[in-house]
């Protein structure tokens, strides 16, 4: 491509920018003139150097546009109809610059379609306003070309009286004319209006009355911009970016000179050095700025495209725009550029509610959609913000159901922030309609990956009926980076600070120690387990120190950099962390390229390369092991309390056999690793001194191994009082699963086998277990006597919980019939079957546990019995949601004290009633 | 960027080699692609890399990856005591060490004296060799610098 037509294409671009920007403006202030004579200008250049270039395609387009502005000029009524064809044949014309640009040609084709509406709209308002006498007038200066086209023909006359100026006629003419044929006169006018008056002299007026000598004020913003323009040149980007990378080995250079002088406490550097330091800040700080653009660049299109939404779905819509001069850099700014579209389109579209709807709220019938941005500690902050609906809460709850996203036991226990943000996740989109803006599944999940692939966070505010905010915050400058600098195997490595959360230092004997479990190792961090990775095991360095200890061993002193990539947050474990330091990003040699754990590398001040960890590659490399790992011993996951086509999580074992035995993990409190020395034997019965007091130890059975030294692994099962450790020979792996048991077991201690990972495998009954340790486990409360002849109803869909329940039912003295489903279990009571409880799951597919206690409180023949619901979580709203179906009580599914106690509550009222 | 400069170099009189040793073979390297020759320090290991990358290094404030040669044509690794040298390569404007056991002269030889790589030759040194020179006493393997450092790992693990 010639450089006259890439020239062109920057600087029509540019023109094109500043026109959809005006226009919008125009629309609002149809009187301003100043607006309208800068938009014609600017298309009226583009005209003209279309057809000194060449272009004809272009070049009418722009023409039919620029009479139809003329008309405004002239005083025909500004309607957003006729805005919006204007802006069309930008649109147009933006069209047409991209296929020259990718194929150095104007595309085939015409743009009659386009043209013809403009023109039959030019030509309504020719009214009585004698225009048609200037058209002649035009007529008549284009003597050359009297025999034109006739579809060209009215077009002469629309455009000649929009311009109303002598120097137009020609231009009409032009169109028909091949590139070598155009006049003096065009060229002239084509040279002198084109932007870049740097290279004339400083002052272009002469071009202004050119243009249009109707009128004295065109001249005026054009010059005033001319004299800022001379001040600024183009410079390549690559250039600067050249001249970045030079600054930035400057630094690291300057930094090995400090470092070097350091150590010598009398050196004759140590002044011109402190000067060489001071000048080269300076040159860094003069060439970031280089790179630095205002934000307001990324912002330049959303007035229009929030103008055209707003025309689309018939909104008011105001946008308030601050903090354009805040600069940042570039290569940020290209990057942000498209997360901002979206989001602003987003608030504008779904957050906006719809005109009536704001009347009927009360509220100004004008949403506004707010837009800032500012410098805060090294980071730019932007914000995007509306006063309109806020997130239906609900909805997103709903739909983060129906994605599978969370079940709905885990939905009620968020708090709302933590629904809000569900709209961050993958293929999440509220809109209730797919709108031409937005809604089309791409969503907000999109937006937050691009912001965090360019080290940026996003964070979202939301009040219902008053609007929602977003903030994004993100690093001003990709090229300099805070990190923290950490040591794992002797080897140093940088992880940038902005995604390290804290440091957790681990040591065996204190409140943060690294467990593991079947050698995944984890940190009890505030109520959670965050799952580690050993940063020397992913880099498959291992610590020559540390070769031949005991295995883990070595991973249980460290410090832990606990890091946040998305939603998802883990531990990376190290052997050391030295400091915070403001690093050069250098890219990778292109051999190292394909290793994703590394975003980069640098040189440190003492002259050492080191590599920049990219957490991001960590965690996709990680990903779905580290998602699956946390859902599997999140303490709060109580992944039984679904269906039972849900998967739960398995820890398996191996006890006496080679075969596998497995064992809800959420029913195992903790595991542990006892030395086999430490176990005492008291009464015949193996204890073990446990946090302070002695826990009974049970074997699975009588053939595990008693192992004569070393440690054995130990399953702790808890409740309030009470800890019992389960002996088995080792821990095999934690799984997720369906459980579904398919032979029931005669063996005391198992409940049956179940497929799990493809194996036949043991699951162990634990209510066979927890006697064997405290013989009044499940009946030390003091269980009435009478309640032996009583008779419980067990609702449960899964076969699994009344396996489970099952014997603790009987356990506490009562004959228990068991039913899959509430239907059934109906049908029982209708039948006259009398119970003394009902004790009953709540998530059932079918008749779910409300409806069937509505149905049981209903009949009047029922309506004493006491229910008890049983489910996976017992958040105090559903608790008064059961209350209110007319449930007894409410239990937690693993709360075995609190059933037996709720059994033992609920025979009192019937011991009364009877 | 020259690819083939030995080629080019061939319509040359005489080109200046500076002659390397890798294991027990003697090797030239047209002096013009040889930036500098230098003692590696402190090279940092870099985890997860291609085993024939020996890490990367700084000289004089540039970053540089170090290639062992002795990895790259499948010979035994030196032993722990022996320490490397390193020959400074810039290729696709990047620097490159690659790493060898010892330097020698440079040598002036005539162009014409080439020979064609001998067609037994081990199919990975064939891929990078530039030709062979009869010295007296010994043999000398021209490496093609751009093509020992455009071969994908892969295509050494074979």
């Amino acid at each position: 491509m010639d450089d006259l037509l890439s020239e062109f294409l920057t600087e029509t671009a540019e023109s094109l920018d500043v026109v959809d920007v005006e226009l919008v403006k125009f629309e609002q202030e149809p009187n301003n003139a100043e607006i309208l004579d800068n938009i014609f200008r600017l298309v009226h250049t583009v005209k003209g150097t279309c057809g000194f270039l060449g272009l004809p395609r272009l070049e009418a387009v722009a023409h039919a546009a620029e009479t139809l502005m003329g008309k405004f000029r002239d005083g025909a009524p500004v309607t957003p109809g006729a805005v919006s064809l204007v802006l069309s044949s930008i649109d147009r014309i933006k069209v047409l610059l991209e296929e020259l640009e990718q194929t150095g040609q104007e595309p085939d084709g015409n743009d009659q379609d386009l043209i013809g509406q403009l023109e039959a709209l030019s030509l309504s308002f020719e009214g009585g306003d004698g225009e048609a006498a200037a058209a002649a007038q035009a007529d008549a200066g284009t003597p050359s070309e009297p025999d034109g086209a006739a579809e060209a023909a009215p077009e002469v006359q629309s455009g000649a009286p929009a311009a109303d100026e002598p120097g137009l006629p020609d231009q009409t003419l032009e169109r028909e004319l091949r590139p070598g044929e155009v006049s003096l006169d065009e060229l002239e006018r084509a040279f002198q209006e084109a932007p870049g008056p740097e290279f004339h002299e400083p002052k272009p007026a002469p071009a202004a009355p050119a243009a249009a000598p109707s009128g004295g004020k065109d001249g005026a913003p054009q010059r005033s911009e001319g004299g800022v323009k001379n001040q600024s040149i183009r410079v390549n980007v690559d250039t600067l970016e050249k001249l970045m990378t030079t600054v930035s080995e400057l630094v690291l250079t300057r930094n090995q000179l400090l470092e070097i002088v350091r150590r010598h406490e009398e050196s004759e550097f140590k002044v011109p050095l402190q000067r060489l330091s001071n000048v080269t800040a300076e040159l860094q700080d003069g060439v970031m700025k280089t790179r630095m653009q205002p934000i307001g660049n990324a912002w330049q299109k959303l007035p229009r495209i929030v103008r055209d939404l707003a025309q689309e779905v018939g909104k008011k819509i105001e946008l308030e725009m601050s903090g354009e001069d805040t600069e940042l850099d570039r290569q940020v700014l290209e990057k942000i550029k498209d997360p901002l579209t979206h989001m602003v389109r987003n608030s504008a579209d779904h957050g906006l509610e719809s005109t009536e709807d704001r009347i009927a709220a009360g509220k100004k019938e004008t949403g506004t959609v707010r837009l800032s941005a500012y410098h805060e500690g090294g980071h730019i902050i932007i914000e995007v913000s509306d006063d309109g609906r806020g997130i239906n809460l609900e909805k997103v709850g709903k739909k983060a159901v129906e994605r599978g996203l969370v079940t709905e036991a885990e939905l009620e226990k968020m708090s709302e922030t933590q629904i809000q943000k569900f709209i961050f996740d993958a293929g999440f989109s509220t809109a209730q309609k797919v709108t031409s803006v937005s809604g089309r599944g791409v969503g907000m999940d999109v937006v937050r990956t691009n912001i965090e692939l360019i080290g940026g966070s996003i964070d979202l505010k939301s009040i219902t009926g008053q609007g929602s905010t977003f903030t994004i915050k993100i690093p001003l400058t990709l090229a300099i980076v805070s990190a923290l600098i950490v040591e794992s195997a002797e080897q140093r490595f940088a992880i940038p600070q902005l995604n390290v959360v804290e440091l957790v230092r681990a040591q065996t004997n204190s409140d943060h120690r690294i467990e593991t479990i079947k050698e995944t190792p984890v940190l009890r961090l505030r109520n959670k387990l965050l799952p580690l990775i050993q940063m020397s095991k992913i880099f498959g360095i291992e610590d020559p120190a540390h070769f031949g200890e005991d295995e883990g061993k070595a991973a249980e002193d460290g410090f832990i950099v606990v890091t946040q990539v998305g939603q998802l947050t883990f531990g990376i474990v190290v052997d050391g962390v030295f400091h915070t330091e403001e690093i050069v990003v250098k890219p990778m040699s292109t051999m190292l390229k394909d290793i994703p754990m590394f975003s980069g590398n640098t040189i440190l001040g003492d002259g050492s390369v080191i590599m920049i960890i990219d957490p991001n590659g960590i965690a996709q490399e990680f990903g779905s092991a580290l998602a699956t790992t946390l859902d599997a011993i999140d303490v709060d996951a109580e992944a039984l309390g679904k269906s039972n086509e849900a998967t739960t999580s398995l820890l398996l074992f191996r006890a006496g056999s080679a075969e596998p035995k497995a064992v809800p993990l959420s029913l195992v409190t903790r595991l542990e690793e006892i030395n086999v020395g430490d176990i005492e034997t008291v009464n015949g019965r193996s204890v073990v001194q446990y946090r302070g007091t002695l826990m009974p130890l049970v074997f699975v059975t009588p053939e595990t191994e008693r192992r004569k030294e070393g440690t054995q692994p130990l399953l702790v099962f808890a409740d309030a009082s009470h800890s019992m450790g389960l002996v088995v020979d080792d821990i095999v792996d934690i799984v997720e699963d369906t459980l579904d048991i398919e032979i029931r077991s005669e063996r005391p201690g198992m409940l049956g086998s179940a497929v799990i990972k493809g194996k036949a495998t043991e699951i162990l009954d634990l209510g066979h277990y927890l006697p064997l340790a405290f013989e009044d486990w499940f009946e030390r409360k003091e269980m009435s006597a009478e309640a032996l002849t009583k008779r419980a109803l067990f609702v449960d869909d899964s076969p699994f919980f009344r396996n489970m329940l099952t014997p603790v039912l009987k356990a506490a003295g009562y004959k228990v019939d068991t039913m899959e489903d509430a239907q059934t279990a109906l049908a029982m009571l209708a039948g006259g079957t009398r119970y003394d409880v009902i004790i009953s799951d709540i998530e059932m597919p079918g008749m779910n546990g409300f409806e069937f206690a509505e149905a049981v409180t209903n009949d009047p023949r029922t309506k004493q019995l006491p229910i008890i619901a049983l489910s996976s979580h017992s958040s105090p709203a559903a608790i008064s949601r059961g209350r209110q179906a007319g449930f007894f009580d409410y239990v937690a599914k693993f709360d075995r004290e609190g059933l037996i106690a709720a059994l033992k509550e609920a025979s009192v009222p019937m011991e009364e009633a009877a | 960027m020259d690819n083939d400069n030995v080629v080019s170099l061939i319509e040359d009189e005489t080109t200046e080699f500076v002659t390397v040793h890798i294991g027990e073979q003697l090797f030239g390297l047209p002096i013009n692609r040889v930036h500098d020759v230098f003692l590696p320090e402190s090279i940092t290991l870099v985890p997860l890399a291609p085993r024939d990358v020996a890490g990367v290094l700084n000289l004089r404030g540039r970053i540089v990856t170090a290639i062992d040669m002795r990895g790259r044509l499948g010979m035994p690794p030196r032993d722990a005591e022996e320490t490397p040298m390193a020959v400074g390569i810039e290729y696709g404007g990047e620097s490159f060490g690659l790493l060898i056991d010892s330097v020698g002269e440079v040598l002036r030889l005539s162009t014409a004296e080439l020979e064609s790589n001998p067609i037994n030759l081990d199919s990975r040194w064939a891929r990078v060799s530039a030709g062979v020179y009869r010295l007296e006493g010994r043999l000398m393997v021209i490496l093609n610098v751009d093509r020992v450092l455009s071969m994908e790992a892969a295509a050494f693990a074979a």
